[in-house]
């Protein structure tokens, strides 16, 4: 089978500093791969290269069988229209860490905006999607109820809904319960993890190992912009190869 | 002092008044939905990557700040007809107003710009919105309910200009209550009234304007 997203060569820099140092990553269709790594390490940037919310300077991302973000062109590495690049984006779908809903839209409305203005879908059948996924996630009683008016929680599953809603051919979570009070980061993760078991690919960012360790089926330890170590997550927490991971998994919290 | 006071006059041409109060209010409406329009963009404007858009809209809201609006006024329409534009009356002072209160909304609408949190552009991306899309569906409805406060006190501000329409013989609440005045001698009488009505009018419109403000504010 062809892997589904390819991450070949990948390199970013801020200015003059470089950020991402060549990453290569595989997955294929209903994989989970989870980024573990201390803070600054490239996580959250190689997501966004992902999702296109940064350009890259190196390397390639192919996801199902296109590359993303850029064209060669007469030997010519060319960034595709801005038109093509909204369209590549919404064939990946991104949970935030801040949630980011659209505040001055109910729940509803937030899952319904870019199936009708990116998809062109007509009100109707953008509103019995919506409210499929709402029901998914546990917010179908809260689906009039405005960002404002809802607990943490609340707002990410709705934002989790709003990214899956679009039919993503991948869904990168960041940290999706970092900003959540303690208590709240359960029911969250308890959603992530259905998507997981139904099949949904999935590349994550998590500080919960013991979280990673359960729905993962490839754990990738980034260490200053490269991947130190990866395997499966029997070989990431139980058999640490390296001392760099050994020394991070001591640090963290199961 | 020994002063009669004698409301007769005022009483006797209540209509002219209400008539110029309604005037003056649809002179500040019109000119504040205008001059939103002209604000939004000198705020992009302001803030856009290219230089000369940003120039250009520096320039247009830091010339008109500074300018008393009554030179404007006169200028628009004693000045432009020498150079081609005639415009009638309450035309070229509706144009003034409104080039005067996008300079001033411009500002506002900046500051409501830059407060918006990034996440939120990042977030229309991810769903595939283009970025215009992103400022007709998300940008502009957020900043706009986030500045509806200082926009209603504009609002008041502009209602309240609109007595400098008198300079150009615009026939509203004031140019009325002077002219009664001319014709009546009743001076204390004529302006204590006139500013009454100014007063109450401006009252009423602050608590409409605090309802619809409560109505559209982003519920939380
Ligand atoms: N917009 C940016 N401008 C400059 N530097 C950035 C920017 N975003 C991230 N960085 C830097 O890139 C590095 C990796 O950041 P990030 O991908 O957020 O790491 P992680 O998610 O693993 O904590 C950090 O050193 C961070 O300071
Ligand atoms: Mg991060």
């Amino acid at each position: 089978m062809s892997p589904i997203l390819t991450i070949s060569g990948l390199h970013k820099s801020f200015g003059k500093v470089e950020v991402l140092k060549g990453i290569d990553l595989t997955m294929q269709q209903g994989d989970v791969v989870s980024l573990i790594g201390s803070s600054g390490s490239g996580k959250t940037t190689l997501l966004r290269c992902v999702n296109l919310l940064e350009d890259f300077e190196q390397g390639s991302i192919e996801l199902a069988g296109q590359s993303i973000g850029y064209k060669q062109d007469g030997g010519q590495r060319r960034r595709l229209s801005e038109r093509e690049i909204a369209r590549q984006r919404a064939m990946t779908g991104m949970a935030f860490q801040q949630f980011n809903l659209f505040p001055h839209m109910t729940a509803i409305r937030n899952v319904m905006l870019g199936l009708i203005k990116t998809k062109k879908m007509p009100k109707d059948e953008a509103r019995a999607i919506a409210e499929k996924w709402l029901e998914r996630v546990g917010m179908g009683q809260r689906r009039d109820h405005y960002p404002g008016q809802l607990s943490g929680g609340q707002q990410q599953r709705v934002a989790i809904a709003r990214a899956i809603a679009m039919n993503p051919q991948i869904m990168l979570f960041d940290e999706v319960t970092s900003a959540l009070d303690p208590e709240l980061v359960a029911e969250v993760l308890a959603v992530v993890r259905d998507l997981a078991n139904e099949g949904m690919t999935m590349l994550l960012v998590t500080h919960e190992m013991r979280f990673a360790r359960d729905v993962s089926s490839k754990v990738v330890f980034m260490h200053q912009g490269r991947i130190h170590e990866e395997g499966t997550p029997e070989q990431i927490f139980g058999a640490p190869k390296t001392e760099r991971l050994q020394g991070f998994l001591a640090n963290s919290e199961f | 002092m020994n002063y009669d006071f004698n409301f007769d006059v005022i009483w006797r041409n209540w209509d002219l008044l209400a008539e110029g109060l309604g005037l003056g209010l649809f002179l500040a409406i019109v000119s504040i939905a205008i001059g939103c329009g002209i604000g939004l963009l000198a705020a992009f404007g302001m803030l856009s990557r290219h230089r000369t858009l940003r120039w250009i809209a520096v320039a247009y809201v830091s010339a008109i700040r500074n300018t008393p609006i009554l030179v404007l006024i006169l200028f628009c329409y004693f000045a432009l007809p020498q150079l081609g534009i005639a415009l009638d009356k309450i035309s070229s002072f509706v144009f003034t107003l409104s080039i005067y209160a996008g300079a001033y909304l411009a500002e506002v609408f900046r500051s409501g710009l830059v407060a918006l949190p990034k996440g939120l552009r990042e977030a229309g991306l991810a769903i595939g919105l283009t970025e215009f899309k992103i400022k007709t569906n998300i940008i502009i409805p957020v900043m706009f309910r986030n500045v509806l406060p200082s926009l209603s006190n504009n609002f008041i501000s502009l209602f309240k200009d609109t007595s400098l329409a008198a300079a150009i013989a615009v026939p509203e609440l004031t140019f009325y209550a002077r002219k009664i005045n001319v014709e009546s001698f009743r001076v204390i009488e004529t302006w204590m009234v006139a500013s009454m009505i100014y007063v109450v009018a401006c009252y009423v419109i602050a608590a409409l304007l605090r309802r619809l403000e409560l109505r559209l504010a982003v519920p939380r």
